[in-house]
């Protein structure tokens, strides 16, 4: 039996899971990762993407939208918003995009001076998009 | 002396009033119920939080660098206090004790000789302080429409509170609402949200020392100061709500039961003066037979 460790997924309204897991694949701003058991202790911030959560039953996915994960003995992640993936549907989903799409707008309208936070706009678009690529929802490519 | 059909009607009238408070102190059972359910579902994510921020704080502390949410702008001189109240009256001490607070709060300051600026949530609040700080208030919230509280109200609050910081109009910044203790008892609380203070637990700076951080240190900090002003607020709200709900419920049970009493008190009137009619006539008609 593989080891395991105590996972923990909250969001602000509301804990999502609490179970022992095997390993989880988190979305990490800098670039994905896999947490197993006896990782190194590790703060991250998280960005918009599906989190893989391995558990003995199975496997599950979560659409998180930004947050941050605590890498300890156990794992936590902080998510600002967090769904399982089975729950988003594309009325949802398309409210997330349309929020990220404005954000860009807004960001590219209000401050040319400011080009990282147009930058970043842009890439949770992007991010919100490769989401809905990834568990099959229509991101209906919004122009940039 | 009333007459018999006076005293009805107002046996009635009180009756129905009962029945509309009982009726409202149900509702605010069920809605209670439900407020602290969502408070307790948000607590780990609090705890979390601050357990993050307080070593993430500390290990940043006494640097230069160290973000303005955190270091504070330097100077105490403007002060914004957010004052958190229910939408709706008829629950007890509720709104005022808060306005109380907020308002004993804004008069030492205003001694001191700082500038005080006011930011309401909720009507009822506005309302109070609107008679004494009307030129001090520099925004109000409005959450009436709002059926469930969710991390979105918070976060647009979080979103005005942090634009004014940076537009720098002011220094420090305080929520003011009320801690859930019982269905008896709600706290008026004043909570510092800019500059941020995190509690450090004992030890906990130690343990900070370990982790890799990804991106730094600071970067983090500067991502998740924001939040953390957020979930503050998310969490009084949550708090408030519970509260307003709780102390809702007291009123009315109170009012229930006055109306109980009151109803109790007429129905005796009404049988004593029921009597004394019936005592007259029956003297009338003696009298009216003794004379024959």
């Amino acid at each position: 039996m593989a080891e395991t460790m105590q996972f923990d997924l909250v969001s602000p309204e509301r804990s999502l899971l609490s179970e022992q897991v095997k390993a989880v694949r988190i979305p990490g701003s800098e670039g994905d990762l896999t947490v197993m058991p006896n990782h190194a202790s590790l703060i991250t911030t998280l960005r918009p993407g599906v989190m893989t959560v391995e558990t003995e039953a199975g496997v599950q996915e979560f659409v998180v939208t930004g947050g941050f994960a605590e890498v300890g003995e156990n794992l936590s992640v902080l998510a600002e918003k967090a769904l399982a993936a089975s729950d988003l549907d594309q009325a949802t989903y398309d409210a997330l995009v349309e929020e990220a799409h404005e954000a860009y707008h807004q960001a590219k309208d209000g401050s040319y001076e400011d080009v990282n936070a147009v930058d970043e706009a842009a890439k949770l678009l992007m991010d919100m998009v490769a989401i809905g690529t990834h568990i099959g929802l229509d991101p209906k490519t919004p122009s940039l | 002396m009333p007459s018999l059909k006076d005293l009805k009607n107002r046996i009635e009238s009180v009756k129905s009033t009962r029945k509309i408070t009982k009726a409202m102190q149900m509702v605010a059972a069920a809605k209670l119920r439900r407020a602290q359910d969502a408070a307790e579902q948000a607590r780990p994510y609090a705890a979390r939080f601050n357990a993050v921020m307080a070593s993430l704080a500390a290990s940043v502390a006494g640097s230069d660098t160290a973000p303005r949410l955190l270091a504070g702008s330097g100077k105490d001189d403007v002060h914004l206090l957010v004052v958190m109240t229910a939408e709706r009256g008829l629950c007890g001490g509720f709104n005022s004790s808060i306005v109380k607070l907020a308002k004993a709060h804004a008069e030492k300051l205003l001694e001191a000789g700082k500038q005080v600026k006011v930011l309401t949530v909720g009507k009822k609040g506005r309302e109070q302080l609107k008679r004494e700080f009307d030129n001090l208030m520099v925004g109000h919230v409005d959450l009436s429409e709002v059926k469930r509280l969710g991390y979105n109200n918070a976060q647009d609050i979080a979103k005005d509170v942090l634009g004014r910081f940076d537009a720098n109009e002011f220094d420090v910044a305080t929520i003011f609402f009320n801690r859930f203790q019982s269905v008896i008892s709600q706290i008026p609380t004043a909570q510092q949200i800019i500059p941020a203070s995190y509690e450090t637990e004992e030890g906990a700076s130690e343990a900070s020392a370990l982790y890799d951080y990804e991106p730094d240190e600071e970067a983090i900090l500067a991502d998740l100061l924001p939040r953390g002003v957020a979930t503050q607020i998310f969490s009084a709200l949550l708090e408030n709500a519970a509260s307003e709900q709780g102390a809702r419920m007291s009123a009315m049970d109170n009012a229930t039961r006055n109306a109980g009493d009151m109803i109790d008190k007429l129905t005796t009137e009404f049988n004593r003066s029921r009597q004394a009619v019936i005592t007259n006539e029956l003297i009338e008609i003696i009298s009216g037979a003794e004379a024959l």
